[in-house]
């Protein structure tokens, strides 16, 4: 079916549109197979707003005599209306953005359709790859190599081509850890510590079952890891009751007695669903708009919302205390190591590594950890916190990695070069779309689609100069050192530039940004 | 009594002048305990580290001492727990339960004065003559503040009725009326009023001679009535020619203000006075404060609590919803006479505490002079000082009734904290400002704040004996500036319109957790700001310097020279400036940059640190292994603040045949 036939009514006229902080607007309303556009003519100066539809992540129907209002929750999360006149219309395109906003071959999605005149889909895309990474990483090469064991996705399906493994270790001992390993993520590089050369692995779970079955090449991959050092740390991200509760189901832990230097230590992290329904409390408890206060600290307690943010950074730093204080190298996992695995540990190299807080550096953070690292952004990312539809695989993993970035930018405001307005953009890249960056569950869907010539990377067109300088930090300072963000509660906010977006309140926030930036511009004048 | 009498007198409190051996114990970490002596003296507990290089000094007033408790013997010793009114707890171990004894009831009584001549004001005394002393009272004055509002104006005088304060012993001298009431009326309706404290006026709208008045609540009982108190009322009404009605604004919940009929007090009734709009406003009184925020220390105060035992916690206390119903008050003051241009009277029982709350926070929001660092100064002056805030009874200076204790000023403070995290371009001081005169509401330091009238203030000879704190605090305003205050904008807004959603009351981290260093930010961007735009001002003055040099300069070639000489030197300036004092993490500055220099700027002035003030000298930058040290600070978070649950590492031994892995003893 042509994406063109699920639209019955492509225009209306004198529609109204109200949203925050405007005034009511009366114009014309399109809907594309992409886009619903509003557009304002109004003495020659026309005014025109561009909705994804893939944003759309509920809409209400209410009728009103003979015309219809449709309310429009955005995943980005803000809220919209729109009055039709007539009832036929307004169902009509009520219907066509409820499908249309809920597609779900990759192919038929916008970024195979957007083509800006400024960027050209010739050139690599993506701003670096496993072996470029470990090029540049000097550190590496002794010790470790590059393999491509998983060149065609056959050991591990989420796992890109080109993974980071001890040098001591061969492909045939990965196959086989890999089959040891839930999903088949067997341990791989994620960090190797500038100095001291201590590393952060990530994985998923064991898979030793209720009779603690052991895998051989699996011990020896680990045990090549800390290669002749007394003690690496296996950070799990579960409660070891949890863990136990694994081995039920085939799942299951590292033990003592078989990874003999290796201690374990449990921090219990919620995920999927909790965290996905603890989103859309928060952002239920942001547009209350009843009067109390008491109403108001209950439900953003009872959304447990800053408790993920608090362990998560917890966890990271406890990441961070073993590898840079202590000198130990570390492996994180949970169950299938896709998700809080890789917040803690691209959180850690945050705190940890100031090559990650410049705006490439983060990027090519993110590109890493979550992109090639196979966060299945695609199932994760379907709904955001209005949706009524049935919770499938969603979480918002990422939104979650974002708060906390936000929280170590607000304790060393000065240490990350990007500012709050990238983390902003890249929680509504993540949603919704122009560019292909974030399509697909792993880089060998994002390989079967054709993502890489057929979309734009996201990142790449963030880092071009003119568009970067928006992203950018005014007092960046750079330093060497850990930030090691505290983990109190008082000391940890609500990410009010995310979730009150769309209040005044993060509008008064925006005038101090500009002045900010107005200080430190007079100030560059002066130099 | 001379100071000097009263000095030898409290010496005679002091059991035990000196203790060896105290370990001064770091709450947020174990490893940060301290082996040091514990002095006491007259006006300070003084505790001076041993260690041979970090040699640290914690000094606390006992002004500000709010309770000391002994808690149960540990091994190390006999704990002794101090609360201060600034919300530090200090904890020591005391090796002898004698000592221990001693020094608790010696702090007890120092943190009790009895006699005003007691307060660490009369014995302050700073290097300075007798006519900077008295320059030093002269920094404010409340005729110019009323001058710069307008007045007096053809509507409004100043009465003086109550110069010799027989009218009303808690007013001040100098009052402002409608020109149209006279004398009987005035006395009239001070003895229908509680206290005698008639209507008078607080705030003045020249432009639409709108006006905020302020009064306590009528002797009306259930029926009584006053015929000059309704002329008063009426006055004021007319004397705002442009409105047809006043409000009358009872800031008490309506239950406590009908219980108060009962007592022959209550409010206005609308039959018997002609226009008003009568209106209840539930801000809830001084006990349920009090109470409120000793619920919110409580909270402030817990260790290592998980993000949802704190915020329960924040949430029983109910303080940000009182904060909330303060700030709606004044929202609701400000907009009648910014937007309807209709005068308010504002009372509650005696009009010392919650009127004054409302009309200093309806008085910030209407007018931008008192967001600027000496109009802040002279709100208070005028609204709380002058009008008999009971500072004395509020702050417990002195040794009596526990529960005419209560943060009211606390909040006042407070919300004008809120509001400027919703504004932050708006206003000209930042928040160290605002704790700064927290602190000297509590200290004691300064003559300000002690008494609770301005009466007891001239009894007392105040004004001779003690020196006054806003002169000290504008010498240091640089320090109390808010880097993104825009004053032109400020002037053009006008009424501030902030939102009171519930999530626009936030904690007050600053204030409750002032002294847990490692709850705050590591770096401050306002403090970076600041030197930005010192550097500015100070490129632009080298810059103008230059060109007039230029200017004088005829032969070309000189010109160049020096053009060339001008660049390199203002580079100079500038590169090392930003790289001395940044707050870049190095080893130094992470500990030096933000937080070493917090304890002096949030304590008290530089200049008073050797006239014995809240600093801990011994938070200055180590060299190498202070990096260390306080990465190890960071670390201690990670372990003891670990996630509630089954997170830390010693509850990994679950019973497991294989349970070889119990907890990693990491630390």
């Amino acid at each position: 079916m042509e994406l063109s036939e699920h639209i019955k009514t492509a225009n209306v006229e004198d529609v109204t549109l109200r949203r925050p902080f405007h005034p009511a607007l009366r114009g014309t309303l399109c809907v594309t197979s992409h886009h619903l556009l509003f557009s304002n003519r109004k003495d020659e100066a026309s005014w025109q707003l561009l909705i994804l539809l893939k944003n759309i992540d509920a809409i209400e129907k209410r009728a009103v005599g003979s015309s219809g209002t449709i309310t429009i929750k955005c995943k980005d999360l803000l809220v919209l209306q729109l009055e039709i006149p007539g009832m036929e219309e307004c169902l009509n395109i009520a219907s066509s953005i409820e499908a249309l906003s809920s597609l779900e071959s990759v192919t038929e999605m916008y970024p195979f359709f957007y083509r800006p005149s400024h960027l050209t889909l010739l050139g690599p895309w993506g701003l670096s790859t496993t072996e470029q990474y470990y090029k540049q990483t000097e550190r590496l090469w002794d010790r470790w190599r590059v393999s491509k064991v998983n060149s065609d996705y056959s050991v591990c399906p989420s796992y890109p081509s080109a993974v980071i493994v001890p040098r001591e270790v061969d492909d045939d001992k990965l196959i086989r850890s890999a089959r040891f390993r839930q999903g088949g993520r067997f341990p791989v590089l994620s960090y190797c510590h500038h100095s001291n050369g201590m590393v952060i692995m990530r994985s998923s779970q064991p898979l030793t079952g209720a009779n603690k079955k052991r895998c051989k090449e699996d011990e020896l991959l680990l045990q090549a890891v800390i290669d002749g050092s007394e003690l690496g740390y296996i950070i799990d991200l579960r409660s070891a009751q949890q863990a136990q509760q694994a081995r039920m189901t085939g799942g299951g832990f590292e033990s003592k007695s078989c990874y003999r230097h290796w201690k374990r230590i449990h921090r219990h992290h919620e995920r999927g669903k909790v965290v996905q329904e603890s989103l859309i409390k928060l952002v239920e408890a942001c547009s209350d708009l009843s009067h109390s206060v008491d109403r108001w600290l209950s439900k953003l307690e009872n959304s447990k919302w800053l408790s993920h943010v608090h362990s998560a950074l917890s966890t990271a730093g406890l990441v961070v205390e073993c590898v840079e204080r202590d000198g130990h190298s570390v492996l994180v996992h949970g169950s299938e190591g896709t998700d809080n695995t890789l917040l803690v540990s691209s959180l850690a190299q945050i705190i940890l590594d100031p090559a990650s807080r410049t705006v490439t550096g983060f990027l090519c953070l993110l590109e890493r950890e979550w992109i090639q690292a196979g966060h299945p952004f695609q199932q994760r990312c379907a709904h955001s916190a209005y949706s009524h539809a049935r919770l499938k695989q969603e979480c918002p993993s990422f939104l979650l990695l974002l708060d906390c970035v936000w929280q170590v930018w607000r304790q060393f405001p000065l240490a990350l070069e990007f500012s709050e307005a990238l983390l902003l953009r890249l929680a509504q890249e993540v949603y919704a779309s122009n560019y292909g960056t974030f399509l697909c569950n792993n880089e060998q869907e994002r390989c079967a689609a054709g993502v890489k010539e057929n979309t734009h990377c996201l990142f790449q067109s963030m880092l071009k100069p003119d568009i970067e300088e928006q992203y950018l930090n005014p007092l960046y300072e750079p330093t060497d050192l850990a930030i090691w963000p505290s983990v109190h509660p008082q000391s940890l906010q609500l990410w009010t530039g995310m979730f009150l977006r769309w209040t005044e309140y993060a509008q008064n926030m925006e005038e101090a940004r500009e002045e900010v930036w107005s200080i430190v511009k007079e100030h560059r004048e002066r130099v | 009594m001379s100071c000097t009498e009263v000095w030898w007198s409290e010496m005679e409190h002091i059991k035990m002048p000196k203790v060896e051996n105290v370990r001064l114990v770091d709450r947020s970490s174990s490893r940060r305990t301290q082996v040091g002596t514990l002095y006491l003296t007259a006006t300070h507990t003084i505790f001076v580290g041993k260690g041979s290089e970090d040699r640290s000094e914690l000094w606390v007033l006992h002004s500000l001492v709010c309770n000391v408790l002994k808690h149960k013997a540990s091994q190390s010793g006999y704990p002794l727990l101090i609360h201060c009114k600034n919300f530090q707890v200090i904890q020591f171990i005391i090796p002898q339960e004698s000592d221990c004894h001693n020094v608790y009831i010696s702090l007890s009584r120092l943190s009790r004065p009895e006699k005003y001549e007691e307060l660490y004001c009369f014995s302050f005394n700073p290097n300075v003559d007798k006519a900077e002393r008295g320059h030093s009272w002269d920094f404010l004055d409340l005729k110019a503040e009323y001058s710069r509002m307008g007045l007096p104006d053809k509507l409004w005088h100043v009465t003086a009725i109550n110069r010799e304060y027989r009218v009303c012993d808690t007013y001040p001298a100098d009052l402002f009326v409608p020109k149209s009431v006279t004398l009987p009326v005035i006395i009239g309706s001070s003895k229908f009023r509680s206290r005698g404290r008639f209507p008078t006026l607080s705030y003045y709208c020249k432009e639409n001679h709108a006006t905020i008045c302020r009064s306590s609540q009528p002797l009306s009982g259930f029926s009584a009535r006053c015929l000059e108190d309704e002329q008063m009322l009426q006055a004021i009404m007319k004397s705002n020619p442009g409105s047809r009605f006043m409000y009358v604004v009872d800031t008490r919940p309506k239950l406590n203000a009908m219980a108060n009929r009962a007592a022959g007090k209550g409010y206005e009734n609308e039959d018997n006075y002609c226009n008003i709009k009568f209106q209840f406003i539930g801000i809830e009184n001084i006990h349920v404060m009090r109470n409120s925020q000793q619920k919110l220390i409580e909270v402030s105060t817990l260790r290592s609590p998980s993000m949802g035992e704190f915020l329960t916690g924040l949430e029983n206390s109910d303080w940000l919803r009182h904060i909330k119903s303060i700030m709606e008050a004044a929202v609701f003051i400000s907009k009648a006479v910014a937007e309807e241009g209709v005068s308010v009277l504002v009372h509650c029982s005696d009009g010392w505490d919650r009127t004054a709350q409302v009309c200093s926070v309806a008085s910030v929001l209407l007018d931008p002079y008192y967001r600027t660092l000496k109009g802040l100064m002279v709100l208070i002056e005028k609204d709380w000082i002058s009008f008999g805030h009971k500072f004395s009874h509020r702050c417990g200076h002195l040794d009596g009734e526990a529960k005419e204790v209560s943060p009211v000023i606390d909040q006042f403070l407070e919300c004008v904290w809120q509001l400027m995290k919703q504004f932050p371009c708006y206003f000209e001081y930042n928040e160290k400002f605002l704790i700064s005169i927290h602190d000297h509401v509590y200290s004691c330091h300064y003559g300000n704040f002690i008494c609770n009238s301005q009466k007891e203030r001239k009894d007392l000879c105040i004004k001779e004996k003690t020196h006054s704190i806003w002169p000290h605090l504008w010498e240091n305003k640089l320090d109390f500036t808010n880097p993104l205050f825009k004053p032109d904008q400020s002037q053009n807004q006008g009424l501030l319109r902030p939102r009171t959603a519930p999530y626009c009351f936030k904690y007050w981290r600053r204030l409750y957790n002032r002294f847990d260093r490692e709850l705050h930010p590591r770096q401050s961007e306002l403090d970076c700001l600041m030197t930005v735009k010192e550097e500015t001002q100070q490129l632009e003055e080298e810059l103008a310097l230059y060109e007039q040099k230029l200017a004088v300069l005829d032969k070309e070639r000189a010109k160049a020279l020096y053009m060339q000489k001008g660049v390199l030197e203002s580079k100079q300036t500038l590169w090392s400036l930003p790289l001395d004092t940044s707050l870049a993490n190095t080893p130094q500055d992470y500990i030096g940059g933000f937080i070493g220099g917090a304890p002096n700027v949030f304590t008290l002035q530089q200049g008073e640190r050797e006239n014995a003030e809240l600093c801990l000298f011994g938070d200055k930058p180590k060299s190498s292994d202070a990096d260390n040290s306080d990465q190890e600070s960071g670390v201690a978070d990670f372990s003891s603040h670990s996630s509630g649950e089954e997170s830390l590492p010693s509850e990994d031994s679950v019973k497991d045949p294989d349970s070889d892995e119990t907890g990693p003893n990491r630390e």
